[in-house]
């Protein structure tokens, strides 16, 4: 699993790029209320929007850490927003993304690099 | 990083806030909890079940004083002041000579004595404290008290709480207002709120607010609640947010705020902006102050209101998710025309138009506990 510094992690399996939100993002978000997910067939640049999440008190952008075709959206979040904060680095992931290019990936921060990253926060 | 604040004011309560863990965030000049670590949803929802505890100290305190004060704050407001009787509370609104609306404040008459007690806007007081002082000039003075504290336990087990601390006062009924003593701390305590649950407001001298708050706290009902809660709570009430749904573009008969219009002084003709006001009375105003149930996103300040047909009609001025119904709520303004409960209107959340019916206010039933 990688990471960027807007808190956004990625998962690759092949070059299908799972992304979601991190533990540190969604304890900060707070109670999630609503997730806005992108359409299946959008294709994203890497920091370009790709979904919203929504808490109590405010909407935050969530950008693609990578580029690539959204291949699945997580349709679950519409009816269990509350997934986002329960499991932020699994069952609370946001979409798919068929990726072009692994070495924006392989820029990506490891665990230990981001974990870092937050202390310096 | 984290400390850009120090510029920012503090509650005597700060310490209280920091200890409990709270996310501090600025809010009109002050560092104030946004939320507890129980968050803003469980806040809220322990508001509405049992009793949240508030820090509101940042909210500008005064007494007013002169020879009659009641007839003087008639000049900067259209309530009946004049007619409050001993130990009442009541809303107003302090408008400018247009008749447009520069705060919302609460008045209070405490038995015995001639001056009048004030709570106004943390973001406006000291504009709010010039301007009263300044049309008041000579026939009242205004002393703000930033020595007070005021703290705000809300929910259907406040009375059963402050009880404890204070005996009898669970006998005071909504908008009333008595001296007492809460915790043995001497306080003006009124039975009201912003949370449209039953609850008081307990001003006490800044010396005694942490032992009081912690004295409160101690109660099993009763949770720290922070800004957040407070600002969802609020809007499930209805209740208008000053800065959001209220300003110096607005008038009361548009707020639908005209319960604040006193009739002796419609009657008379003698309210601020009273050309204006009267003439919205008898003909209606341009807009009208909308309650929306959303559906899809939560439309925030800011998001366009239209029509069926798309056309934009009006603006969100507060929105957000309700806790208590589960499902997006928004203020804005909208034609008379388009007002009427049951219309169904758009609004547009990141471009994309999303249904919304206008509903009654409030959108959670007030629960006061009024006199019998």
């Amino acid at each position: 699993m990688r990471f960027t510094k807007d808190h956004e992690w990625v998962e690759l399996d092949g070059d299908i790029a799972t992304v979601g939100i991190s533990a540190y993002a969604a304890e900060q978000l707070g109670d999630v209320v609503f997730v806005e997910v992108p359409d299946v067939g959008k294709t994203v640049k890497a920091g370009e929007g790709l979904a919203v999440v929504e808490s109590v008190k405010a909407a935050s952008d969530v950008y693609a850490p990578i580029s690539g075709e959204v291949v699945e959206a997580n349709g679950e979040l519409g009816d269990a927003p509350e997934t986002v904060n329960a499991v932020p680095e699994s069952g609370g992931w946001f979409a798919k993304l068929k990726i072009a290019d692994k070495a924006e990936y392989d820029a990506l921060m490891d665990r230990d690099a981001y974990e870092a990253f937050l202390d310096t926060l | 990083m984290a400390d850009t604040n120090e510029t920012l004011k503090q509650t005597p309560l700060h310490a209280l806030h920091v200890s409990l863990g709270a996310r501090m965030v600025p809010f009109s000049g002050y560092d104030m909890p946004v939320q507890y670590p129980a968050g803003i949803l469980k806040e809220h929802l322990h508001t509405r079940e049992k009793a949240g505890l508030f820090d509101v100290s940042h909210m500008g305190q005064a007494f007013l004083s002169g020879a009659d004060p009641a007839r003087a704050l008639e000049k900067v407001t259209p309530a009946d002041v004049v007619g409050l009787k001993p130990g009442m509370q009541r809303y107003g609104l302090l408008l400018n000579d247009q008749g447009t609306i520069k705060d919302d404040f609460m008045f209070s008459k405490l038995v015995g004595e001639d001056a009048l007690y004030l709570v106004v806007n943390a973001g406006t007081k000291e504009g709010d404290f010039a301007y009263i002082a300044e049309k008041l000039k000579g026939i009242a003075t205004l002393e703000p008290r930033p020595d007070r504290a005021l703290l705000a336990l809300q929910g259907p087990a406040a009375g059963a709480v402050l009880e404890r601390h204070s005996p009898g006062i669970d006998k005071l009924t909504f908008m009333k207002v008595v001296r007492c003593t809460v915790a043995d701390a001497p306080a003006i305590v009124s039975r009201s709120g912003y949370t449209g649950e039953d609850g008081f407001e307990i001003s006490i001298e800044a010396i005694h607010a942490e032992r009081v708050a912690r004295a409160l706290l101690g109660n099993p009902e009763v949770l720290p609640i922070g800004l957040g809660a407070r600002d969802s709570l609020r809007l499930e009430a209805g209740l208008p947010l000053y800065g959001h749904d209220l300003d110096e573009t607005v008038s009361p008969v548009e707020a639908g705020l005209a319960f604040a219009l006193s009739k002796r002084r419609r009657k008379a003709a003698d309210v601020p902006g009273a050309a204006r006001i009267l003439r919205e009375l008898k003909d209606g105003p341009a807009r009208l102050r909308v309650a929306l149930k959303v559906e899809g996103a939560p439309a925030r300040e800011g998001a366009q209101i239209a029509d069926a047909n798309g056309v934009g009609v009006g603006v969100v001025t507060s929105g957000g998710f309700s806790p208590t119904l589960g499902h997006p709520i928004a203020i804005g303004f909208a034609p008379p025309e388009l007002a009427t409960i049951g219309t169904a209107l758009q609004v547009i959340v990141r471009g994309k138009a999303q249904p919304a019916q206008v509903v009654a206010l409030p959108f959670v039933p007030h629960r006061y506990v009024r006199q019998a």
